[in-house]
């Protein structure tokens, strides 16, 4: 292979990687939106508290000198998830909640005053300096070409995003599709209220996605944090943007749109830090949503909604 | 079965139920014709608790369920086919009917969906299809279909022939009167009077919100005030 043709396979690999985790967080966005129709403005701080969470689980365990790597993430997985599940829930319960019914817009202010309450939340009582952590997983599993030219690397951790999102991405696709409750889930997404006709506790419903979307982000945030080595209380705010822009640009409400999106995303990144000046990124990122949605409004995957009479 | 006491339903200021009170008797088909606006769509939903009525009392054999959740009150007994069908369109027919027996037992939901896909057998045909690719008339036996998968003691329908063909009319109201037969209670809100009072017991009459009348669905049907104003004269 010729040298310019590795480079553009590392980037590739490195933009699926970054794409796997916008993923991860764009199905919380993607969920919630199909069932309630909102955007919940504060989803990448609930990913920013996974990471904390799993950064603090992992130093503590290293601390008290637990050394097997795998069990110890494996913890800090568990934690993560459960700590930020919690925190999804109660956002819902405490800001949306009670908000249901009015205004769109006034939802989507308490969603943002939420955002920043998590932010400086977090920056209050952990700091708000960058917290670091020494590469926990090194080495990579392949190489390609030889060093005086380009190497291709895929290195364990990035191997290990793969793994963990495919894992997670089949799990809940298989739960959406076959599941009872998965299948309230998209009845819900169509009809709320002829799902509660049905005797269906809508509300508990909707506590589901809120707790499933979080739980997602905060896998992200745990193969992130990972993967960068450094956090502050206010990266949660540029992972959820770039989320959105992935659920949006796959078809907001669409699972697998939100899938698509994430890495096309990521890929279309890691090209474009690749070849122009790496500031460009984030204008092509955002410059390939308008132009999706000039047009198709409805993202790659979205459906408009047509009613049959 | 049922009964409505006075109920008094609200949108925001807007009364759009006065005083309304109605019986449902075990093993009844009772209808409730009125022109479009009458109100007739309201009372149906203010049994299942969305919106709440304001006043008066809603008893479902006995119990009250007017403060009830809407989610609660489904699950007492009764079902709803619900104006506009309101089938999941994305789902397929298979899983549109499990939806409808959410809280049913492996053995409760295979036996019904046997009932069920034997009075619509076009159901079994169309079993893994999307809802939402069928005809009107099919989706309306899949509402249908959707309201019986949880067994309901009584069975409201909102307007279930609107939109369709009279041949396909007259199979909706011919299984109507068979579900009736098999025991399962009938509440019906018709605009299509002259069908609806034909195979009711009783009949209702809506007006403005009110019921202004009440009798059997024969002595309706010959009323004079209710043929000019719902039967075309």
């Amino acid at each position: 292979m010729t040298e310019a043709s590795l480079y553009l396979l590392q980037q590739i690999i490195n933009g699926l990687t970054i794409g796997s985790t916008y993923a991860l967080i764009a199905i919380g966005y993607t969920m919630v939106y199909g069932i309630i129709g909102m955007i919940n403005f504060a989803h990448g701080e609930i990913y920013m508290i996974g990471s904390y969470v799993s950064f603090i689980v992992i130093t503590g365990l290293l601390a008290i000198g637990s050394f097997v790597l795998p069990l110890v993430l494996f913890i800090a997985l568990v934690v993560a998830m459960l700590i930020a599940s919690t925190y999804g829930w109660t956002v819902e319960r405490v800001a949306y909640r009670p908000l249901r019914g009015s205004n769109r817009l006034i939802a989507l202010i308490s969603a943002i005053g939420m955002s920043i309450f998590l932010q400086n939340y977090v920056a209050l009582s952990q700091g708000s300096r960058d917290v670091a952590l020494a590469p926990l997983i090194s080495g990579s599993v392949l190489e390609l070409g030889s060093l005086e030219t380009f190497e291709v690397t895929l290195s364990w951790m990035q191997l290990l995003i793969w793994v963990v999102t495919l894992v997670t991405m089949t799990a809940l696709t298989l739960f959406i599709s076959r599941s009872r409750m998965g299948r309230a889930c998209r009845a819900c997404a169509e009809d709320l209220g002829m799902t509660n006709l049905l005797g269906i506790d809508t509300n508990r419903i909707i506590s589901l996605t809120f707790v499933i979307g979080a739980a997602l982000a905060a896998i992200a945030g745990l193969l992130l944090g990972l993967y960068y080595g450094v956090i502050n209380p206010f990266v949660g705010f540029m992972a959820g943007l770039k989320a959105f822009t992935a659920a949006v640009l796959g078809g907001i409400g669409s699972i697998p749109g939100a899938m698509l999106g994430g890495l096309i995303l990521g890929v279309t990144e890691a090209l474009t830090a690749a070849y122009f000046p790496s500031e460009y990124k984030d204008v092509v990122a955002f410059g390939l949503l308008v132009t999706i949605l000039l047009f198709r409004p409805t993202g790659i995957l979205g459906k408009p909604e047509v009613e049959k009479v | 079965m049922l009964e409505l006491k006075n109920v008094n339903t609200h949108y925001g200021q807007i009364q759009a139920l006065h005083d309304v009170s109605i019986k449902v008797n075990r093993g009844e088909i009772v209808t409730l014709i009125g022109a479009n606006g009458a109100g007739k769509t309201t009372l149906m939903m203010t049994v299942c608790g969305d919106p709440k009525a304001s006043s008066g009392d809603i008893l479902f054999e006995g119990e009250s369920i007017r403060q009830m959740p809407t989610s609660l009150i489904m699950r007492k007994g009764l079902a709803v086919v619900p104006e506009g069908r309101r089938i999941f369109s994305g789902l397929t027919v298979a899983e549109n009917l499990h939806m409808g027996a959410y809280f049913s037992d492996k053995a409760a939901y295979e036996a019904q969906l046997d009932h069920v896909l034997g009075l619509f057998p076009r159901l079994k045909e169309r079993y893994n299809q999307r809802g939402g690719t069928m005809s009107g008339g099919e989706q309306q036996m899949l509402s249908i279909g959707r309201a019986l998968m949880s067994h309901p003691r009584l069975l409201l329908l909102d307007e279930p022939s609107l939109g369709l063909a009279p041949i396909i009319i007259q199979q909706i109201f011919e299984i109507i009167e068979r579900l009736r037969d098999e025991g399962v209670t009938i509440f019906l809100v018709e605009q299509n009077a002259n069908q609806a009072l034909k195979i009711a017991d009783r009949g209702y009459v809506l007006e403005n919100g009110r019921v202004v009348m009440s009798d059997t669905g024969e002595a309706l049907l010959t009323h004079d005030a209710v043929r000019k104003a719902y039967l075309g004269g």
